[in-house]
């Protein structure tokens, strides 16, 4: 990162000064939705995403029973498909439909993943703004705090709180918040000190606007789309780590099952039920790989100056790229004649 | 060089004392160890003799102030399970992982650069989305998944390879280092194949190749070369983040190393062992560290003009 700094800034500025090409005028007048719409891989993200948080908020409802009831008979059940949904993932040695288990597991997976991402994302962007556009002292002591969580192994941490404050659901999204806020303060504080030395800023603080206000109206608005794409991609982080947790028996505690504690009961029935371990897993990678390419399509799509390369099919960016690239060397040369001739005169 | 060092060291010094003390109050929260070492018949004198023999009856400051005065003199304490130097036993433990760990990044090194590199060679071309999807699954696969699977297929299915223990040789090796080394692979490759994709439609490879350098030649002299620095952050994020790895990896694998012997201690509230495998983690982090930043001085002239001034 800091090999990149010294060409960042002339790079935005070639940026600025170049002309708005047609495709990206295009693309700006394309909706979000018009976007995603065009880009079929995100889209496949995207809705697998929307099913999984519709199974964790209305499954268990829907289940009902089927995830408690036992039958001893039909125990240890290999997957089939036919005869009812309960059977199509097996079941477990008590005769509980995996499947079954799996939804409700879906809702407890989700409901630490996102309560912990919203609160790190919060108090660590708004520390992380604040000092970066304070500087001085209080962006030390914010970055050395930062440095301090961030210098020792994040699931190490979480075992040795989880050991002594009892392993209950809001103790994980707390110990999960704490130790995901440094990566919101870095960011944040990063950009908010890149935007408090421009002239946009400068005017407001001209004009009187007190810091908190200038953050607020100024400074939030153009972290936001980086913040976000950054909480989209931790999403994928605290639930392995909550997986994790669970898996070592100090996450999550049965009665309640999550994906991570379902794949560690299975273990136990390895030899005789595979199925047991390998289905909770494959929800946990699903979830996470969709989140990884929404939150790539994400920071193209917010990104003015790439955006429009999401209003073209993926077959053919590839040509274009290479125009692009041309198109690049040319206006460099234009750039190096005309600045000889400069110096000249 | 040497006040780079020194410079390092100090400002290294205090989230390695706030992560010891951390852990010093942290384990002492989880209650009196007597109740889990003495029987249940035994009488409150032998409690009392017992907790007093360890010193847990003193205010937890005095207690803190005879650990840090002993670790001044290289005393980390004693195991109340096995009666050893708690110093022994982490330091028995730790070339295990330390083996795991080199052997996990060596070889995800060498395939994230080779992937990364073929991939970026043609950016959009097929084999470069097939990579691309393939290291975004690989880094967001969860690894004790991973492990049980490569124990079931292997293990249980095929019969090939050892399900836990080291006593197999080199087959011992082979789940434990492929499941850590899967998410590296994944982030690295991505990392490397960015980094290999801005380097070769730079200036001085068009430079290189105008001289008439073959491909091979300008990947590995020119491009490699300059896109190592951001890769080499990644990796160093990544060995750190290994420890978090080792600790599922060792308990599934039953692999006598650090993350075993501290999870084994905490749930046995072994405080001495514990703290003494916190600090030997943390000063390894610390080392690791600094050997990433005299990486960069090796690689980058302008890093290492700036350390001279």
């Amino acid at each position: 990162m800091t090999l990149d700094n010294p060409t960042e800034p002339v790079k935005s500025e070639a940026k600025a000064a170049e002309p708005a090409t047609p495709e990206k005028a295009r693309a700006a007048k394309i909706s979000m939705w018009g976007l995603l719409w065009r880009d079929k891989v995100a889209l496949v993200a995207a809705a697998v995403l929307v099913a999984l948080a519709l199974v964790a908020v209305l499954g268990p409802t829907l289940v009902g029973d089927a995830a408690t009831d036992q039958d001893l008979a039909a125990g240890v059940t290999p997957p089939r498909l036919g005869d009812g949904w309960v059977n199509w993932l097996g079941t477990d040695p008590l005769g509980r439909s995996l499947l079954g288990r799996i939804v409700v597991a879906t809702q407890t997976t989700f409901s630490v993943a996102v309560p912990a991402v919203i609160i790190s994302m919060v108090i660590g962007s708004l520390i992380g703004m604040w000092a970066g556009y304070h500087r001085g002292v209080r962006e030390t002591i914010a970055m050395r705090i930062a440095d301090v969580i961030m210098s020792f192994p994040s699931l190490l941490l979480a075992v040795v709180v989880l050991y002594v404050f009892s392993p209950s659901a809001a103790n994980i999204v707390l110990v999960l918040a704490i130790t995901r806020i440094p990566i919101y303060l870095r960011t944040a504080r990063a950009e908010s000190a890149e935007l408090q030395s421009r002239t946009f800023v400068d005017a407001a603080r001209t004009f009187g606007t007190r810091p908190n206000a200038i953050i607020r109206r100024h400074v939030f608005p153009i972290v936001l789309p980086t913040l976000l794409t950054v909480a989209t991609l931790d999403f994928c982080f605290v639930m392995l780590a909550e997986s994790s947790l669970s898996f070592l028996g100090i996450g999550i505690q049965p009665p309640d099952v999550s994906w991570g504690l379902l794949v560690s009961q299975g273990r136990t029935y390895l030899q005789t039920a595979w199925w047991l371990s390998f289905f909770p897993g494959l929800a946990i990678v699903v979830t996470t790989v969709s989140t990884t390419i929404l939150a790539s399509w994400v920071r193209i799509a917010t990104d003015p100056d790439q955006r429009w390369r999401l209003t073209v099919p993926r077959s053919s960016r590839r040509k274009l790229a290479r125009a692009d690239k041309a198109a690049a060397r040319r206006r460099a040369r234009v750039g190096a004649a005309t600045s000889t001739v400069q110096e000249k005169r | 060089m040497l006040t780079f060092l020194r410079k390092r060291a100090l400002t290294s010094l205090l989230p390695l004392l706030l992560v010891l003390l951390g852990v010093f109050v942290l384990a002492r929260l989880t209650g009196n160890p007597a109740s889990l070492y003495l029987p249940e018949s035994a009488t409150p004198a032998q409690r009392a003799a017992f907790t007093e023999r360890n010193g847990f009856d003193d205010p937890i400051w005095r207690q803190l102030l005879d650990y840090l005065g002993g670790v001044l003199q290289f005393d980390f304490g004693t195991s109340l399970r096995t009666g050893e130097a708690a110093s022994t036993m982490a330091l028995r433990a730790f070339p295990a992982t330390l083996q795991l760990a080199a052997a996990t990044m060596i070889i995800a090194i060498v395939l994230a650069v080779v992937i990364g590199s073929w991939a970026a060679y043609r950016p959009n071309s097929i084999a470069d989305r097939i990579s691309s999807f393939l290291s975004m699954t690989a880094a967001s696969v969860p690894d004790f998944w991973i492990a049980i699977m490569g124990i079931y297929l292997f293990a249980v299915v095929l019969g090939v390879l050892p399900t836990s223990g080291t006593n197999a040789g080199a087959l011992s090796w082979i789940l434990p280092v492929a499941t850590l080394a899967i998410r590296p692979v994944g982030v690295l490759t991505q990392v490397v194949r960015g980094a290999m994709v801005s380097a070769l439609s730079a200036p001085y490879v068009r430079l290189a190749r105008s001289t008439g350098a073959g491909d091979v030649r300008v990947v590995t002299h020119q491009a490699l070369r300059n896109a190592a620095a951001p890769a080499l952050t990644v990796a160093g994020d990544l060995t750190v983040g290994l420890v978090n790895g080792a600790v599922v990896v060792e308990t599934i694998f039953g692999w006598p190393g650090i993350g075993k012997l501290m999870i084994d201690s905490i749930v046995g509230r072994d405080f001495a062992v514990l703290q003494a495998a916190v600090l030997l983690t943390a000063i390894s982090i610390f080392v690791l560290n600094v050997l990433i930043d005299l990486g960069y001085a090796l690689l980058d002239a302008r890093v290492r003009e700036k350390a001279k001034a």
